[in-house]
């Protein structure tokens, strides 16, 4: 087995960060608005899938909640973002509820209102869910999502209904995007990796046996879910500020889906699995744009039919649940000393072959 | 010696069924009590209800001259009553020590947030238990399958795991569900050493539940025999050996 290093890891770490800082100022100055566009859609959706993980994967809830604390998130930081001035002219049908028409916050500040308000109601919905034993959690989720939906097209004077909110400034960029998703990434990796995050995965293997040896599964079950819950919300504030309108049609199931079939696809239970997972599918998603676009191919003409890149994600769901359930990682992760190890190995096997 | 636990006429129904009927138990500190019985006749239930997995139906249940009757299993476990199951119940995907470690999580002092920034008592506590964890497996002779996944392990080492786990807890009183079931006779005999080094090391209590027969004689200090929920002897080893009625009820009635 490989051995441990922490100081060594920590180094690594460091430094493979600084090289991802590296290509992205790149990217800033570089890419075209479309390539970032993906980048930030990129950031944003391993924010999802790893908080999404956390309470799915590591701790073993079944939870459908991604939708609906995107849709929180999202709505609680455009609310907040807004000036007065704007608020004023983009309510038109009721005009915003005091004295939420004269608050305005800065972008970092709505991101973290973002979150508190959404941890705030996932611990609403953990108290009575987690109070008892079984599968409710998924059933409790799905209908807030439903909900949610419903609440943003009726209480028209805090959403503006059915319109949305339009005109938010694209305060989203690739540094608030990669920055909050690699604080995202750390926090959880060192969550899991404290003695909360072993009692969540106790939790997940055998309830019963975990609580026989002191751990109170309720309060670990509603921290994994809170804290999944905060970064989710998060997230929701920068995809608001990436494509500036949001209304509630955009926070459909299917954004739940495409995430479970992330981390799914990733290996339940690994955070490693859940970011390149995240970074396959979304950019596969584009490329896959490909296939709902008109092409002619040796004279063969397709139409393109609207909807087909679902059709390849859940072919690719059902693929993966019945050939390759434990995904592309299983439930390991990825350890500086594995590829350091793997690395010597080749070498050695190289020099054997010379 | 003090006295740990103090059970006065538990009963638990389940429907119809009465699977432990007004039973008396004690144990104290520095004792192994044996709890013995044919198949079926409520000892694991016994057990369940002491550790909070099952609500009795009746009865009290006092530990250290306090009421735990109902309270739930992670407040008992805190308190200091660890256990292993019949049917082993590791945490099977995590490795050997992490298995331990998780025991240990009542004993930690760093909050959430202290993990997420991951220094002063994080680092201490982290080191801490990683330690105590690897002297319970190598107490248990599992030092040197640290990093293996518990599912990994063969029957006998996983019984072992599982009593490390137990005394990760630092408990006052331990109770072994048919822990030597499943063994050849010298891991048999030298668990019964390792109990009884073990009693004589720490003051634990031990509750002991398991169908061999020698081995309970040898190691129990005194034994409690029950047959479909009910107490049907209580007394020393060789007391219960000649027994009629703890005779008839392991030969049947006839
Ligand atoms: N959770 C339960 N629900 C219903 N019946 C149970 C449950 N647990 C045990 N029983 C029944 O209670 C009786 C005692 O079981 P148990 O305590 O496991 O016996 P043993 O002495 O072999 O450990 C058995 O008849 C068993 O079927
Ligand atoms: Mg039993």
């Amino acid at each position: 087995m490989p051995d441990e290093n922490p100081k060594r890891d920590k180094f690594l770490t460091f430094i493979s960060l600084s090289f991802l800082l590296c290509f992205l100022w790149y990217a800033d100055n570089h890419f075209s608005n479309y390539t970032l566009r993906i980048l930030n859609n990129i950031a944003i959706f391993i924010i999802l899938a790893v908080s999404y993980n956390l309470i799915n994967g590591i701790t073993g809830q079944f939870s459908l909640e991604p939708n609906a604390f995107l849709a929180v998130g999202a709505y609680t930081s455009a609310i907040f973002t807004l000036s007065p001035e704007e608020k004023l002219r983009s309510f038109i049908i009721e005009p915003m509820a005091w004295p939420l028409s004269e608050i305005s916050l800065s972008f970092p500040a709505s991101l973290v209102v973002a979150g508190v308000v959404t941890a705030f109601m996932a611990l609403l919905m953990a108290i009575p869910v987690f109070r008892v034993r079984g599968d409710y959690l998924a059933i409790v989720t799905l209908g807030f999502g439903e909900v949610i939906q419903v609440v943003a097209n009726n209480i028209v004077s805090v959403t503006n209904g059915p319109l949305g909110i339009k005109g938010l400034a694209p305060h989203t960029n690739i540094w608030w995007s990669w920055g909050i998703c690699i604080f995202t990434v750390l926090c959880v990796v060192r969550l899991v990796n404290s003695s909360y995050g072993r009692a969540m995965k106790a939790v997940r293997e055998d309830e019963t046996a975990a609580m026989a040896m002191g751990i109170n599964a309720f309060r670990i079950k509603t921290l994994a879910f809170t804290f999944s819950a905060f970064f989710e919300g998060v997230a929701g504030g920068l995809l608001a500020h990436l494509i500036t309108t949001i209304s509630p049609s955009l926070f459909t199931f299917l954004l739940t889906f495409n995430l479970l079939i992330i981390i799914v696809v990733g290996g339940l239970g690994s955070t490693t699995g859940a970011i390149i997972s995240a970074v396959l599918i979304t950019w596969g998603g584009e490329a896959l744009r490909l296939v709902e676009e008109p092409i002619s191919v040796l004279g063969f003409e397709y139409e393109g039919i609207p909807g087909m890149r679902m059709v390849l994600f859940s072919l690719i769901l059902i693929f993966v649940m019945l050939f390759a359930r434990s995904g592309l990682m299983g439930r390991n992760e990825f350890r500086w000393a594995i590829l350091i190890n793997w690395l010597k190995r080749r070498k050695t096997s190289e020099a054997k072959n010379q | 010696m003090i006295n740990l636990l103090n059970i006065q006429e538990l009963a638990v129904h389940f429907g119809g069924l009465c699977a432990v009927n007004s039973l008396n138990l004690r144990i104290n500190s520095s004792e192994i009590v044996g709890l013995i019985g044919p198949n079926g006749a409520g000892k694991t239930t016994a057990f369940n209800v002491i550790t909070g997995i099952i609500r009795p139906t009746k009865g009290k249940i006092t530990f250290l001259g306090r009421e735990i009757t109902g309270k739930p299993a992670p407040v008992i476990a805190r308190s200091g009553i660890a256990r292993t199951f019949q049917n082993i119940r590791l945490y099977d995907d995590l490795s050997v020590i992490e298995n331990v470690m998780v025991a240990a999580h009542s004993s930690v002092s760093y909050s959430f947030a202290e993990a997420i920034l991951g220094f002063g008592r994080f680092t201490r506590d982290e080191a801490r238990i990683r330690k105590r964890s690897q002297e319970l497996l190598d107490l248990m002779g599992l030092g040197h399958l640290t990093r293996e996944k518990a599912n990994s392990l063969p029957y006998g080492s996983q019984r072992k795991l599982e009593i490390a786990r137990a005394l990760a807890l630092e408990p006052k009183l331990v109770l072994l569900d048919e822990p030597v079931a499943g063994m050849n006779p010298t891991e048999t005999s030298d668990f019964a050493k390792f109990i009884i080094k073990l009693r004589q090391d720490t003051s634990i209590g031990i509750g002991l539940i398991d169908h061999d027969m020698s081995f309970v004689m040898n190691v129990c200090d005194k034994i409690k025999v029950i047959d479909h929920g009910i107490e049907i002897a209580w007394g020393v080893p060789h007391e219960i050996r000649n027994n009629k009625k703890v005779i008839k009820a392991y030969l049947g009635e006839n």
